[in-house]
């Protein structure tokens, strides 16, 4: 294991890539008589040893119910879960702790808030503006809740690059305009968006502001509070944590005034069978007995991102972007979808005569994993007119041998293929 | 897994490059559109019809190889059936792609279509390659156009 570091290492801290990779247990089999390659980390991350040994430890020593008993178990598992909350809480610079609600993931943190704000709060002709970008988990939630509203869904436009028209953007923010939900970083394009420049223009119209940040957590520091963001969302399986637990944030003001979006044990104060009585944020939110376990294994992830340090891993992978994209670049009749200005490290691309599905079932063989399809983003697949891509997605421990992997393999492909 | 060369036989890709009977038969007696929302895939097959038997059978719709491969082997291999025939020889495809049938002595009397027998052993294309086949089925099933999808 690395040891902690105290204070960030210099931009000159060279970068373990080798030893970080031994961190992960599953990184070093064989698939198909070939080393893995695993480029498929968008759709979710692999787990370090320390993350497993938190979840087994968990089980082991303190495994109870929270915020229910007396006794030493209970205790322990309590303060387990709640020191998971302060970690997050550091991890995205929030003000407060009770800002930090435990759901299952980024998906169920914009339900969450399109149930209990938006559904509160929409009427009849407001709006509430997304973008063409989204995953599916960012404009289905929306229509539900303006169909229940009478509030109309607004959308954003990209430019061929994949960056938002950012005119439009402002065109579009009205008085009208309740809430902007947007994604901090594409998955299925990478672009990186203007958050610096749309959250402020978004508050001066009154309108708050969701970002969906499950694809920039394992990629950038995260500063809600410097970002001025009213909600912001993620999933652990996507930085290095388990699946099932994820984390919305919410600014507390506007959380306090929520009503709760499930009802249950642990969001009352007293109950009656005539009334009941709620309890203050974050328990509000969280109904019934939560992901302990998966809190606590989130917690033990921070910590390992946080020891290499995100500044780090984001230097890393831009590196190994501008790598990728000059080795792919090569390739004849590839097309790159998603070539915005500030991109994060997801290579997208399609070639014309060659569908997909046949590439990624050839790389599986090679014992490459990628993305093939349309990443829960049908309306980005729309606007380039065609039906999937085949996406490559780097992580914090994948190399330049492996992108020369994956070249290699492409170009097999093509022999056969064309 | 078996080797790759089973799955993209040369048949396949063949078919794959020159699809056979790719085109739109507008005076139709059924037609149906097909839809795989996990890969995007579409395909609308066309029968002609006289006394029952396909006399002509296209498609239209682009997708992976073996998509392309299968609806282009399925006009082939459907002209001259009845629709009961046709139906008949979808469930023993199914059948085939799904590893429902082991393979018995005499295999199982699909002819050119067991260029697709090794797609049981990759359980993410079997859709691909049942694409055209649900579309036909519901083609000779419906009266009106549907769309059909694989989910
Ligand atoms: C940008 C983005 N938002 C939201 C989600 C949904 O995450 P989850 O399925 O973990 O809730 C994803 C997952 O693919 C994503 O990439």
């Amino acid at each position: 294991m690395t040891p902690i570091t105290q204070s960030p290492r210099s931009a000159s801290t060279p970068y373990h890539v080798e030893q970080y990779r031994r961190d992960f247990p599953i990184l070093s089999q064989q698939v198909h008589g070939h080393p893995l390659v695993y480029l498929d980390n968008a759709a979710t991350t692999q787990k370090p040893q320390v993350v497993l040994r938190a979840i087994q430890h968990y089980y082991e020593q303190d495994n109870a119910n929270v915020h229910r008993g007396v006794h030493e178990l209970s205790v322990r598992a309590t303060a387990a879960y709640e020191q998971a909350r302060l970690k997050v809480q550091r991890f995205l610079n929030a003000g407060r702790s009770e800002e930090i609600i435990f759901v299952r993931g980024a998906t169920e943190g914009v339900n969450l808030v399109a149930q209990s704000y938006g559904r509160s709060q929409l009427y009849d002709g407001d709006e509430v503006l997304i973008t063409h970008m989204e995953h599916h988990s960012n404009i289905v939630p929306w229509q539900m809740v303006c169909e229940q509203t009478g509030a109309h869904l607004r959308v954003v436009p990209i430019n061929d690059r994949g960056e938002l028209l950012m005119d439009e953007y402002h065109r579009l923010l009205t008085p009208r305009t309740r809430i902007v939900a947007v994604t901090h970083i594409s998955n299925a394009l990478g672009t990186i968006n203007p958050l610096r420049e749309m959250i402020p223009a978004a508050h001066a119209v009154g309108a708050v502001v969701l970002v969906d940040g499950a694809q920039a957590a394992p990629h950038l520091p995260i500063d809600v509070r410097e970002l001025q963001c009213d909600f912001y969302v993620l999933s652990g399986h996507k930085m290095y944590g388990p699946s099932g637990v994820g984390v919305l944030y919410g600014r507390s003001d506007l959380l306090r005034a929520m009503p709760p979006y499930q009802g249950g044990g642990e969001m009352i104060r007293t109950v009656t069978l005539e009334h009941t009585t709620y309890n203050d944020p974050p328990h509000r939110f969280e109904a019934g007995t939560p992901h302990i376990s998966g809190a606590v294994a989130l917690a033990s992830a921070i910590d390992y991102l946080q020891d290499i340090g995100l500044e780090h891993i984001a230097a890393y992978e831009q590196a190994l972007l501008e790598y990728a994209t000059a080795a792919l670049a090569e390739l004849p009749g590839l097309r790159f979808i998603g070539t915005a200005s500030d991109k994060a490290a997801v290579l997208s691309w399609h070639f014309d005569d060659i569908h997909p599905h046949d590439i990624g079932t050839f790389l599986d063989h090679e014992g490459i994993a990628v993305r093939t399809g349309h990443h829960c983003a049908q309306p980005v697949m729309d606007r380039y007119n065609i039906p999937a891509t085949v996406r490559a997605s780097f992580g914090l421990y994948n190399t330049r041998d492996e992108v020369d992997c994956l070249v290699h393999g492409l170009q097999k492909v093509i022999k056969v293929f064309r | 897994m078996s080797d790759l060369h089973d799955l993209y036989q040369q048949l396949i890709l063949d078919h794959n490059h020159h699809p056979r009977n790719r085109r739109e038969l507008p005076d139709a007696d059924k037609k149906a559109e097909g839809f795989n929302p996990l890969c995007g895939d579409r395909v609308t097959i066309f029968l002609k019809l006289k006394d029952n038997v396909v006399t002509e059978a296209a498609f239209e719709g682009k997708g992976c190889a073996i998509s392309t491969a299968s609806a282009s082997l399925l006009t082939e291999s459907i002209k001259g059936k009845t629709l009961e025939e046709a139906k008949q020889l979808f469930r023993k495809f199914h059948q085939m792609i799904t590893g429902e049938v082991k393979e018995s002595s005499d295999g199982p009397g699909l002819g050119k279509l067991e260029v697709f027998s090794n797609v049981c052993h990759y359980p993410a294309r079997v859709k691909c390659a049942s694409l055209a086949w649900h579309t036909l089925n519901s083609a000779i099933d419906q009266q009106s156009d549907g769309v059909i999808s694989t989910e």
